[in-house]
């Protein structure tokens, strides 16, 4: 493409095939503690 | 559901459902705007006095062909799978183990009230401690990875308990096929060689308490005397950091209304030679005279641009650190899942006393209507637990409509009943910056590939 660069084509819809195993890492033991954020958190399978 | 902005000399486009991330031209921004609601002829005529219509069309056809490929104008169909997913039973993976209901600081704008969370000071026993980690053993399910942060208060001041749950919580890894993460938050005061190297050992995170500027520090986090705990603090992060080779540890701050530049608070800290930085807005009643206001919120986001063109630019120069808040994992991010379903507070994250209450999480402790139970009995209130399971973006109007809601998992339970005395609202000022962070965060690594590619 010439006008477009994709930074990301991930779909979310794929990952509802293996997602959901619970294994990451609680948003708020990370480091806020007042806020929640989980887009910054990484997928225990990806490591 | 599209989001679309200008930031930085980036047109970016978020194609929200599919989560994909696009850079485009001038060209392709003005189309995607106006792409559902008109056909080619409006699409042509409206734009032709700005752009050719040759130009418009070959646009056009990239937008079809990402709008082909899924990756525009998807649609939003997790719900059902989201409310299939919350009512999965519940498992516990994560305690707040508020070690200390006491403080060493007198931290103005402190949730806990100076640690003592509206109750009295109280530290919790070993054995307080260890039915909580023989309760998270019990209650995880198949889960393996455990989490525990010391919490408090100042955990610091309970060093001896936190050392012996750590030596109980290893002993029964093998026994129960569970591999727990300790974390530590602390203020400082009482950090010595000693903690650290146990910290080093045995903890997979530590979250070290630090405003920023030695000023705005000292105002906010005074000794009980006054005096500011700057000084005595700042050496013994900066060595914690070093030993810990710059990762696995955040110094961690807080702004307020007196420091609406807080910009300089972070790249402080940066100066400072940290690496892993996290300085967050404050939470707290409006009526307190540090409280965030709405007319700070303006100002605050240009905080936040300012401080992600100074990160670029220091990227470039290699000099980099980490801002938490504009971490993105574009590529390996979470699940759906994860994204959709809420931070997991009252569910798979409990907040225990010092005395062994269960709470939803760390800023509902104390209020007595999220009592849960307790070490001994277990969920009691498990009408609390259903309310806080079924409560995820979908549950939540306002998030309905916004483009962060994959970002933010529908923002801060506590916050919500704060400010709006229910869960499933939400916080309004603190979704204005949490927008405003995820496009900083996307700005960056638009800047960060484009430096890749030599532009």
């Amino acid at each position: 493409m010439k006008r477009v660069k994709t930074l990301t084509s991930r779909t979310l819809k794929n990952t509802m095939v293996k997602g959901g195993c619970g294994e990451c890492q609680t948003s708020c033991q990370s480091a806020c503690k007042t806020s929640c954020t989980v887009g910054n958190q990484s997928c225990e399978n990806n490591k | 559901m599209i989001h679309q902005y200008k930031n930085n000399g980036y047109n970016i486009v978020l194609d929200v459902n599919s989560g994909s991330v696009h850079v485009v031209d001038d060209l392709v921004y003005d189309i995607i705007a106006i792409y559902e609601d008109c056909g080619q002829d409006e699409i042509v005529e409206r734009l032709s006095g700005r752009y050719e219509r040759d130009q418009i069309l070959e646009a056009l056809g990239e937008v079809r062909q990402l709008e082909e490929d899924g990756l525009l104008f998807t649609e939003d169909t997790y719900k059902d799978y989201i409310i299939d997913f919350k009512s999965r039973p519940t498992v516990v993976k994560a305690l707040c183990l508020h070690i200390a209901h006491d403080c060493n600081l007198a931290c103005k704008y402190c949730f806990a009230e100076e640690g003592e969370y509206h109750g009295r000071r109280a530290l919790m026993s070993f054995e307080v401690g260890k039915k909580a980690l023989d309760f998270l053993i019990a209650n995880s399910g198949s889960r393996v990875h455990l989490e525990v942060d010391f919490f408090g208060g100042e955990p610091l001041m309970n060093f001896d308990v936190v050392r012996k749950l750590v030596e109980y919580g290893r002993s029964q890894e093998k026994i129960h096929n569970k591999k727990f993460r300790f974390t530590l938050t602390t203020n400082g005061v009482l950090l010595n060689d000693d903690v650290m190297e146990f910290a080093n050992k045995e903890m997979a995170n530590v979250v070290l308490s630090v405003d920023g500027r030695k000023e705005v520090h000292d105002r906010m986090r005074p000794f009980r005397n006054g005096q500011g705990s700057y000084d005595l603090i700042m050496p013994k992060f900066i060595k914690m950091a070093e030993s810990r080779n710059q990762t696995n540890y955040y110094v961690r701050g807080t702004f307020t209304h007196y420091n609406t530049d807080f910009a300089k608070d972070v790249l402080s800290l940066a100066d400072m030679g940290f690496k892993q930085i996290s300085v967050e807005p404050v939470v707290a009643p409006p009526q307190e005279p540090y409280a965030i206001t709405t007319e700070d919120v303006p100002i605050l986001c240009e905080q936040y641009d300012q401080l992600a063109r100074e990160m670029i630019r220091r990227e470039k120069e290699g000099r980099g650190f980490n801002f938490f808040h504009f971490m993105i994992d574009l590529t390996g991010g979470p699940c759906v899942a994860k994204r959709l379903s809420g931070c997991g507070s009252g569910t798979e994250y409990l907040a225990v006393t010092p005395w062994g209450d269960f709470y939803p999480c760390h800023q509902f402790v104390g209020q007595e209507e999220f009592l849960m139970g307790n070490v001994d009995e277990g969920i009691v209130r498990t009408d609390i637990r259903d309310e806080f399971k079924m409560c995820n973006v979908y549950a939540k109007d306002k998030c309905r409509q916004c483009f962060a809601r994959f970002y933010c998992s529908g923002g801060c339970a506590a916050n919500a009943y704060n400010f709006n005395h229910s869960i499933t609202d939400a916080y309004d000022i603190g979704c204005d910056l949490m927008r405003k962070r995820v496009e900083c965060a996307i700005m960056i690594k638009a800047a960060q590939a484009a430096l890749e590619e030599g532009e």
